[in-house]
């Protein structure tokens, strides 16, 4: 039975196998292993580019302060991203399964609709939530848009719930049950005390009067990267904005009305990035993919 | 004669496409072979989860050569028209042939390959194919013109008897192979031909009809649930879905914690079906059952145990998160989760939803003080007498509801409290309405929408509500649409109305009335709704005084929320009870107590609700909307709409039961004999009158006849003025018959007898006949005719007492 870690392991050398970089995770909060740069920027443009990695994510609404054994604040996903989408994409995909322990000739494994969109990306696609045994446990998007322009190959995106995929692996009921490592160091051992911390500082110790004004601050930084041309430390600013929207949230110091407005902001700057970053690479992409615009 | 064997195999189509993509393909294909003078004898179409395919029977292998004569230019025409006959037609001048000074030409077309008209149709289908949604995948979506697909096209078998097609499409070439079941068989499979391609596929696993893999799950979910002593809540939709989703459909049972039954029974089952697409069960005793059934796509190696498992461990999840909402809602009071309504917008334009409660609950009250919705519905206004019961609201008279596993709860026929007196009435049908949307802010609700109200009666009885108030949260939406339970208690009559006036009412004063097939907010269900809950409990609901109730509320919302407008006035608005807008000849009135505000046109207010402009008001529109509502919904019951239209047209009339009830005698007369023949001589009397119009306009004034109130209307004539002539014997029987008959009928009409108004009217029938037969109208006396057209407007307006005949047809 695979632990935790070995989980990844087996991933990591599963997915580098077919030709995937391994990266590390972004060193930054985010809400989804989308917003790393290597998959919304990389999803952009019209070379090849195959890639996986682990990317924490934060979603500071769905802290329960470490009482519920399913809803975590921050949480793993296993995010793979491979362009042009591979032919046998949901082969490979099933391969991994596979690697990780599950017989597809005793669990069942099932391709259910499930369209993905994303306005503060100003992105879409079409594909699945895979169900083992009426479990979700992988997203299998086919990107169709990003940052408001068409993917020109489209790729395809997998994204593993690792907690939940380890859980059902495991066979136990609560998250903080999970071994981690094989030496008897659980997944409570490693993060319990994080998640009773971070939920009360998400939900009630938080200075929102600085949080606003780090809000503020990101778009300023932001309009100056843009300013200067540096589309990847503007696209850091929107990924900063668009954590700190999500604080707010959690605090509820957001009115209905706000909440839109806020939104808007984020999607512009994500959006905004997209646009420079295409513009920044345009004439290598069209000299090295003739006939190639965005 | 041989057959044909499309197969497009692709990704996994989404379950909700699949049976409309198989129409569409067999009608595309179908069309696209027609183009070219192709007809197969049958077409069986077929569908699964990774394929979309067809058998086309009986075609030829070669299509008929056609000789088709084309008409040219007149041979003296000049030489472009000819010029562009040839081009048009290909063909040259000698192959024309003049026939007396036009030329003719024939076009032939040879015969062509049926496997050529197949392998030019079918891309031709592919790339026009109608997906809902579709998308680009793999190196060719480079550029945004490669092919769209529901999901990435992976292979096509086309073969025409045994002989392969060919076709390629972006890159996907046809051939004999397929793919079996995507675990059981995933290697390559060589079709043959048409003839084998359903067993071929079945030995591997896959069976490509819907319709049998449909009927496998019914069949298998029954026999499941019947070696447990359950039934199956039968649920065709979910059937289809399984088998959309499915190849080799393995129904499965597996059970969960009885103690999650604790859990309202609707909350379990939406949690069963629609996150799960679980099969919901039936204990023996119809109760639902601690069980469910999930579909696999698999024959599994160990008998399916650790599907079961699986899925029972994440049902249990999905369940307890169920029971934590059900516990945590319950821990907040209904009236402490409805204060939070004020951050929900209900429109923008007009306020919250807690500004909504607030005047649902206004006019809940004013319906009950006004007498339109009365403690007890079905007992019948002369039994009331019986004396005061002393039962209390504290001790419920209905039953209460055993846990229903299965569609909506039935409406209780009896009202919660019987014998409650109308200040109970009241006091309860208010504190219902401010009650009735708390549920939206509460956790279950925000998970399953769909139990909006139900979970509202759940949270209500259990902290301990009066079951009348319960009852009336849980109802207060219905009817929603035709065939719905129509509630016919009074607390949720009166709220259920309060309600949908004040959204009607709402949307039409911020000019928001559907238009064509845009009706956003559902208007015209909520005004069909109003006109059910009206009838179904004989309701006598005055709909402009309504309406102007409703609009009074608005303001008041408005009101609260502009400051210097309420002091402009002078106005004290903390209680409010007072404000109300009435029609008034002078137009419509804003009253405070009995201070008029305002007089119509217009609000005196354009910076209502956030700066927006409120549109005329305009009850009459929304009078006519209702008009045009009764009518459908009439139509459904079999009333003439005509006849809604005759009695309409006397304007006035704005109580819906009462106009019905005119309707309804109305059509039972005009189909006796006499009311055919009296509808033929109304006519024959408008007829002689609209050519006479300058002559008569004196007394063409419309008779509002028997409006509410039921004052007789002036007559158009003095019962025998001016008549200084010997009178004919079938003019003097007339008028003798109108005078008895006049005030019958306008007599009947006010105390709403309308059989009897009827049989006033067709004791004229006769006369009139009569009359025809042997009076002439247009005589050479100008006296006698002026008298005799006279007449017959009294006759028109005798009638019109009743109804506008002219509007009836026939």
């Amino acid at each position: 039975m695979l632990s935790f870690q070995d989980l990844i392991l087996t991933l990591h050398a599963y997915w580098g196998k077919q030709g995937c970089v391994i990266l590390q995770p972004l060193d930054m909060e985010v809400g989804a292993g989308t917003f790393h740069p290597a998959t919304t920027l990389r999803a952009l443009g019209p070379n090849a580019w195959n890639a996986a990695y682990v990317q924490p994510s934060r979603r500071p609404t769905d802290g329960r302060y470490g009482e519920n054994p399913n809803r975590l604040q921050h949480y793993y996903q296993y995010q793979v991203i491979m362009k042009p989408s591979p032919a046998n994409l949901q082969e490979l995909y099933l391969g991994s399964l596979v690697e990780i322990g599950i017989d597809p000739l005793v669990h069942d494994i099932r391709f259910v609709e499930d369209d993905w969109e994303s306005p503060t990306l100003g992105a879409w696609g079409l594909g699945w939530e895979v169900w083992c045994d009426g479990m979700e446990v992988t997203q299998f998007t086919y990107f169709q848009q990003m940052g408001g322009y068409d993917c020109k190959p489209v790729a395809g995106e997998l994204t593993y719930g690792l907690e939940r995929l380890a859980m059902y692996i495991q066979g136990v009921d609560s998250v903080y049950d999970l071994k981690f490592n094989d030496a008897g160091v659980t997944y409570g051992d490693v993060f319990h005390e994080n998640e009773r911390q971070m939920s009360k500082w998400n939900f009630e110790v938080a200075d929102t009067e600085k949080l606003f004004r780090w809000f503020k601050d990101c778009k300023a930084e932001y309009d100056q990267c843009i300013a200067n041309d540096v589309p990847l430390a503007a696209f850091e600013q929107a990924i900063k904005a668009s954590h700190t929207f999500n604080l707010l949230q959690a605090r509820g110091v957001i009115s209905v009305q706000e909440r839109a407005s806020y939104m808007g902001q984020v999607r512009d700057m994500a959006k905004g990035s997209c646009e420079a970053w295409i513009a920044s690479n345009a004439d290598d992409w069209s000299e090295k993919f003739p006939g190639w615009t965005a | 004669m041989t057959d044909f064997l499309l197969e497009l195999r692709c990704e996994e189509i989404p379950a909700r496409m699949q049976l409309k993509a198989s129409d569409d393909l067999a009608r595309l294909f179908t069309e696209e072979l027609a183009k070219a003078g192709l007809k197969p004898a049958a077409i069986d179409s077929f569908v699964t989860p990774r394929r979309l395919a067809l058998i086309a029977r009986g075609l030829p292998l070669e299509t008929a050569a056609v000789s088709e004569e084309h008409k040219g230019p007149r041979t003296s025409a000049p030489a472009q028209a000819l010029d562009g006959f040839l081009r048009k037609t290909g063909l040259t001048q000698d192959q024309l042939e003049d026939r007396d000074g036009v030329w003719f030409g024939v076009v032939s077309k040879p015969g062509r390959a049926t496997a050529d008209v197949l392998a030019q149709a079918v891309p031709l289908v592919v790339r026009a194919f109608p997906w809902p949604k579709s998308m680009r995948w793999g190196a060719a979506s480079q550029t945004t013109e490669s092919l769209r697909w529901v999901r990435p096209l992976q292979g096509i078998v086309a073969i025409l008897g045994e002989q392969l097609v060919d076709i390629e499409i972006e890159g996907v070439r046809s051939g004999y192979a397929t793919l079996g079941h995507r675990f059981h068989h995933p290697g390559e499979i060589t079709i043959g031909s048409a003839q084998d391609y359903v067993e071929k596929l079945r030995a591997c696993h896959v069976i490509v009809s819907a319709s049998e893999r449909q009927a496998i799950i019914a069949e298998r979910a029954a026999q499941a649930a019947a070696a447990h002593g359950y039934t199956v809540i039968e649920d065709k939709g979910l059937v289809a879905e399984n088998a959309g989703l499915t190849e080799w459909p393995v129904p499965l049972l597996g059970d969960f914690d009885p103690a999650f039954l604790e859990v309202p029974p609707e909350v379990i089952q939406l949690t069963l079906r629609i996150n799960q697409k679980y099969f919901v069960l039936r204990d023996g005793e119809g109760k639902l059952a601690p069980a469910f059934i999930c579909t696999a796509n698999i024959e599994a190696k160990d008998g399916g145990a650790a599907i079961i498992a699986g899925n029972r461990k994440v049902l249990a999840a999905r369940l307890s998160d169920a029971r934590f909402f059900w516990e945590q809602d319950k821990k907040t009071r209904l009236e402490d989760h409805a204060r939070k309504l004020e951050r929900i917008t209900f429109h923008e334009k007009l306020g919250t939803v807690a500004d909504k409660v607030e005047r649902v609950a206004k006019l809940a009250r004013w319906l009950v003080e006004e007498g339109i919705v009365k403690p007890s519905p079905t007992v019948a206004p002369a039994l009331t007498v019986t004396p005061a019961l002393t039962v209390t609201p504290a001790t419920p008279v209905t039953p209460a509801k055993a846990g229903v596993a299965g569609g909506s709860a039935p409406t209780p026929e009896m009202p919660a409290v019987a014998g409650m007196t109308k200040e109970e009435l009241t006091d309860l049908a208010e504190q219902a309405a401010r009650l009735c949307k708390a549920d939206l802010v509460t956790e279950m609700v925000g998970e399953f929408p769909e139990l909006q109200g139900i979970m509202g009666g759940y949270y209500a009885r259990a902290e301990g509500l009066p079951d009348a108030v319960a009852d009336a949260i849980r109802d207060h939406y219905k009817p929603v649409g035709q065939g719905d339970d129509v509630p016919t208690a009074p607390v949720t009559v009166a709220v259920s109305l309060a309600d949908k006036l004040d959204t009607l009412c709402g949307f039409f004063l911020i000019n928001e009335a559907p238009t064509g097939s845009r009706d956003p907010f559902a208007l015209r269900r909520a005004a069909l709704s109003i006109l059910s809950l009206l009838n179904r409990s004989d309701l006598r609901l005055p709909l402009n005084k309504a309406l102007g109730q409703s609009e009074g509320t608005h303001f008041l919302t408005a009101l609260m929320g502009d400051i210097d407008w309420h002091s402009k006035y002078g106005l004290e608005v903390e209680d409010d009870r007072n404000f109300r807008v009435e029609y008034e000849k002078r137009g419509r009135i804003l009253y405070y107590g009995d201070k008029v505000i305002d007089v119509t046109p217009g609000p005196p207010v354009s910076a209502l609700y956030n700066g927006v402009d409120w549109d005329e008001p305009d009850a009459a529109s929304l009078l006519d909307f209702f008009a045009d509502r009764l009518k459908v919904q009439q139509r459904e019951a079999g009333v003439r709409h005509d006849l809604i239209d005759a009695v309409f047209a006397l304007g006035g009339e704005d109580d819906l039961v009462r106009l019905l009830a005119r309707v309804h005698a109305l059509q039972s007369f005009v189909a006796t004999d006499d009311g055919a023949n009296l509808l033929a001589g109304y006519k024959r009397a408008a007829n002689i009158l609209k050519k006479d119009a300058p002559a008569t306009a004196t007394s063409v004034t419309p008779a509002k006849a028997g409006v509410a109130g039921g004052d007789a209307p002036p007559l158009a004539m003095p019962a025998s003025a001016g008549m200084t002539y010997e009178k004919e014997p079938a003019e003097a029987a007339l008028i003798v018959a109108l005078d008895a008959a006049e005030p019958r009928a306008a007599q009947a009409v006010a105390d709403e007898r309308f059989e009897e108004a009827m049989a006033a009217l067709a004791t004229l029938r006769a006369p009139i006949d009569a009359f025809f037969e042997t009076v002439t109208v247009n005589d050479a006396d100008p006296a006698k005719r002026a008298a005799r057209l006279a007449l017959l407007a009294r006759v028109r307006d005798a009638v019109h007492n009743v109804a506008d005949f002219s509007k009836i047809a026939g």
